[in-house]
């Protein structure tokens, strides 16, 4: 390799292109000593470590079929009449947004095809991003060192859904018109400034002529501008953390275990990227997904039935259709809190999401660094919580399509309606319990695993004639896998006096720490792991029964 | 799983806890503890030059079939009309261009991926490795040195000395968002009394937005939802849509005395009522009536009012009834607005009194 006919300044001119190439990026970037860290990182392998992949390939998607639709889409509400191929709508007045997104989708070769791409993409997207928090969540995977990932993942999804909005609402359309006048009477509500917000908002009164052009900077401009460089930071951060591993066989919290990024991960991970665009264009050339045509373009005083947005609006939608029609009027002014307090509750929830993390370190006072990922069941409580808040969503995606759950299943709407409001209290208590139970049920099979081994359905004939099941024991690594967790105690708040006698005094803060941490690693919330002594007793034993 | 279980079938019952060491093993007394990392398997591949040269060809397969996926794609884009539309069971009818351009896309994306992921799965080394973790705060030393680089910085400064250009600075870098605040100013009007009023006046004929005739009484019959806008607000305006979102009506005519609700009787016309179409929750329109019970319903939030008792909301999220609007006839003997709404139409706001 090594050419020493030329004198090397340096070192010797390499013959290889690529090698050229890499010298010279070298000689300006450094190229070698970022390399030397990352080309053979090792990540580990786990089914769920795809999900954040599947949200970055997404969006890669999104960008390169949303650079193609701005091509021929026109962000302008100047009306225009439609004379195109599509003969129901000959003649019709329409907004040159719907026109355009007409133009793309019966007129340019491809369009159509593109743009259901960037829809489907879209939706993708969104679901990718919270089952890969999920996947975050039950695995404790946001802890020390991963707080402020946890925090760029959840301003990405916040920020997903409102990238969403915007853009399912260019096209101008019946339906898409209808949610923008859901939330200009949501922003109407905001007590004091909402008609100033919405007059702001939308250029004067609703609909106006701006808020396709303004959602349209938004939508293509700002949004993903934020989502790319926050995507960039969440990345960097995965790699100077290293990536989070399951407890196993020579798998510690100081050793990072699996492939090498060359060649291993870059072929999966690329080539997956490759597969999931492949699938979402197969979905868009079989599944058609907001057919505007049909729905015909918007005006304030039409609608149509079975109006429901994407999926990841289901939430709200739900919260805003359940709540009581409160309306405060006094001393001349009206404080709407039938619309007022669905419209905060949606963030509130999203921030009790985000600020977790926080909580749950300051609660059970863990403040060392985690690399180790958690089994669920372990994290009772979390996972709880966990359960309790995707209840919480699908009681109110219920609640969000209470029309079609009433016409599909012939319910009566006022019926749902009122189950809906009674489980968004109810079933996140319910299943919150239910989850912890199942938890503790699973650690106590762990128990019987590690002490007696795993059932192995072989039935034996002892010589004075018991019939008993031969358990078979696990192997060290199955052992080590079902009792590697930690089991942290609950904060002591000491005693209630000093060594003097007299009575301490404790925060109130610190009393209600206690509380909470008690309710985290109390005796009701995790069942002890079997000790090394518990097992040499059982096992050193004859014949276990 | 199955895997991992099996291959400790023929270990004794009662697993010893490990000690007494097997060969290298040095004396464990935790039986718990990390055993390390298992031994490399060898996949088929790695051993089998046979199966190894099957999975060069699959993947190369899958490569060549990606090229041939681009290809059809190309030829489809230029064979389709935009505008065929073809049978295609189970899916029905679709855009050929669309079905066909996605489908070959499809194959061309895939056999790349899968191709990529089949090399990777197996044909490249596939042995788990280790790294390190490090630490990621600093050492003592480090957060020393750090720390005095901090205060020279901030003593050559004088930040902490020189209080009036501290204050100033702050109250310099406080203030000049305040322009670029100000400079949003002209996003929109401000809303003075625009929510509070329609394009409705005394005398103005009431105009059916499905026909564009003036709306006579004769013309609403019992049982029937018609919808009507006002006289002279055409499609083609500037302002249609913003006027539309407020005017939009909706026309139905009970029996005079199904009318519960004294001063809807009142304002009605011969048993003819006119309300405003706009939902008063969020601002849909309400489109759906139920002839019986003279129950409308908002198809957005399922909110119902109860036409025949002053739009009185029976159910759902909307908070206040829908505005009525006073009607009688003119001299032609079409149905005309005796005023404005007494009240803002549409979504409840703070200003609404």
């Amino acid at each position: 390799m090594s050419t020493t006919t030329e004198a090397p300044t340096r070192r010797g001119r390499p013959t290889n292109p690529g090698e050229r190439v890499a010298e010279w990026t070298d000689g300006r970037l450094g190229l070698y000593k970022l390399a030397k860290s990352n080309l053979r990182k090792v990540f580990p392998d786990h089914w769920s470590f795809m999900l954040g992949e599947v949200c970055l390939y997404s969006f890669v998607i999104l960008i390169l079929t949303g650079v193609y639709l701005t091509l021929f889409f026109h962000p302008s509400m100047n009306e225009v009449v439609y004379n195109g191929p599509y003969a129901p709508l000959d003649g019709v007045r329409m907004s040159e947004a719907y026109a355009s997104t007409m133009h793309i989708s019966f007129e340019v070769r491809g369009g159509l095809l593109v743009r259901q791409i960037h829809h489907w993409a879209a939706l993708i997207f969104i679901a990718a991003m919270i089952v890969h928090m999920m996947r975050v969540f039950f695995t404790g995977a946001f802890r020390k060192p991963r707080e402020l990932n946890w925090l760029f993942g959840w301003t990405l999804l916040f920020l997903g859904m409102f990238t969403g909005f915007t853009g399912y609402s260019l096209p101008d359309d019946l339906l898409s018109g209808t949610g923008v006048r859901f939330m200009e009477g949501a922003v109407l509500s905001t007590p004091i400034v909402g008609t100033y917000l919405s007059m702001f908002l939308f250029g004067g009164e609703f609909p106006g002529h701006d808020f396709v052009g303004r959602f349209y900077s938004v939508h293509i401009l700002l949004l993903p501008g934020l989502m790319a460089g926050l995507l960039v930071a969440h990345l960097i951060l995965v790699f100077f953390h290293k990536h989070t591993q399951f407890p196993g066989a020579g798998k510690t919290e100081k050793n990072v275990v699996g492939t090498p990024l060359l060649p291993i991960y870059t072929a999966k991970a690329g080539g997956f990227f490759f597969l999931v665009f492949g699938v979402i264009a197969a979905i868009a050339a079989i599944a058609t997904i907001n057919p505007i045509w049909t729905m015909g373009p918007y005006r304030p005083d039409q609608v149509s039935t079975g109006a429901q947005p994407d999926w990841y609006m289901g939430f709200s939608e739900g919260l805003i259709r359940v709540m009581p029609g409160w309306e405060i009027r006094a001393w001349g002014h009206t404080l709407v809190l039938g619309v007022f307090i669905p419209l905060m509750i949606f963030p509130l929830v999203m921030v009790a999401i985000a600020v977790y993390p926080f909580i749950e370190s300051w609660v059970t006072g863990d403040k060392s660094e985690h690399h180790l990922l958690d089994r669920p069941r372990n994290r009772p409580v979390r996972t709880g919580f966990g359960v309790a808040w995707l209840t919480l969503y699908f009681v109110l995606l219920i609640g969000g399509g209470n029309d079609l759950w009433a016409t599909h299943f012939h319910l009566s709407i006022n019926a749902i309606t009122w189950f809906v409001r009674v489980s968004f209290f109810v079933a996140p208590v319910i299943t919150f319990w239910i989850t912890k139970r199942i938890c503790l049920g699973l650690q106590r099979r762990d128990r019987d695993k590690v002490l007696h081994g795993r059932e192995s359905g072989i039935i034996k004939r002892l010589p004075h004639g018991e019939f008993i099941e031969v358990h078979e024991p696990l192997s060290q690594q199955q052992l080590h896998v079902l009792t590697a967790h930690a089991q942290p105690q609950p904060l002591d708040l000491g005693p209630e006096v000093d060594e003097n006698g007299v009575e301490r005094k404790v925060s109130p803060v610190a009393k209600v720490q206690a509380r909470l941490s008690r309710g985290f690693y109390g005796e009701n919330s995790q069942i002890p792991k079997p000790t090394v002594e518990e097992y040499e007793e059982i096992t050193s034993g004859h014949g276990h029964h | 799983m199955s895997d991992e279980t099996g291959s400790h079938t023929d270990v004794p019952e009662n697993l010893p806890s490990g000690r007494g060491g097997h060969g290298d093993e040095v004396a464990k007394p935790n039986p718990f503890a990390n055993p390390g990392l298992p031994p490399h398997e060898h996949r088929r591949q790695d051993i089998d030059d046979k199966a190894a040269k099957h999975s060069e060809r699959v993947v190369a397969g899958l490569f060549t079939l990606s090229m041939l996926g681009t290809i059809a794609f190309i030829a489809c884009f230029v064979i389709f009309p935009v505008d065929k539309i073809v049978y295609i069971f189970p899916f029905g009818h679709v855009s050929a261009l669309n079905f066909s351009l996605g489908l070959t896309l499809a194959v061309a994306l895939t056999g790349i991926g899968a191709g990529a992921v089949h090399w990777a799965r197996t044909l490249m080394a596939d042995e788990e490795i280790a790294d390190e973790r490090h630490r990621i705060d600093a050492d003592d030393e480090l957060r020393e040195n750090v720390r005095q680089q901090w205060i020279t910085g901030a003593k050559e400064s004088g930040f902490g000395r020189r209080k009036l250009i501290r204050n100033t600075m702050m109250g310099a870098l406080t203030m000049v968002p305040l322009a670029g605040l100000v400079i949003l100013r002209d996003l929109g009007p401000l809303p003075e009394k625009k929510l509070d009023h329609t394009l409705w006046a005394k005398g103005k004929q009431l105009i059916n937005s499905n026909t564009n005739q003036p709306l006579r009484p004769e013309d609403v019959v019992v049982g029937s939802l018609t919808f009507a806008q006002p006289d002279g607000l055409e499609e083609s305006q500037d302002d249609f849509q913003q006027q539309i979102a407020k005017a939009a009506l909706m026309i139905i005519r009970l029996k005079p005395e199904d009318i519960k609700d004294k001063r809807e009787l009142d304002w009605s016309h011969q048993g003819i009522v006119a309300f405003s179409k706009i939902c008063t929750h969020v601002g849909c329109p309400i489109s759906l009536y139920e002839q019986q019970t003279h129950h409308v319903l908002c198809p957005c939030h399922q909110s119902t009012f109860d036409l025949s008792d002053g739009a009185r909301v029976l159910f759902g999220p909307a908070g206040h009834p829908l505005p009525q609007l006073r009607i009688s006839v003119n001299s032609q003997g079409n149905l005309i607005a005796l005023g404005d709404f007494e009240e803002p139409v549409g979504p409840a706001f703070w200003e609404r009194s």
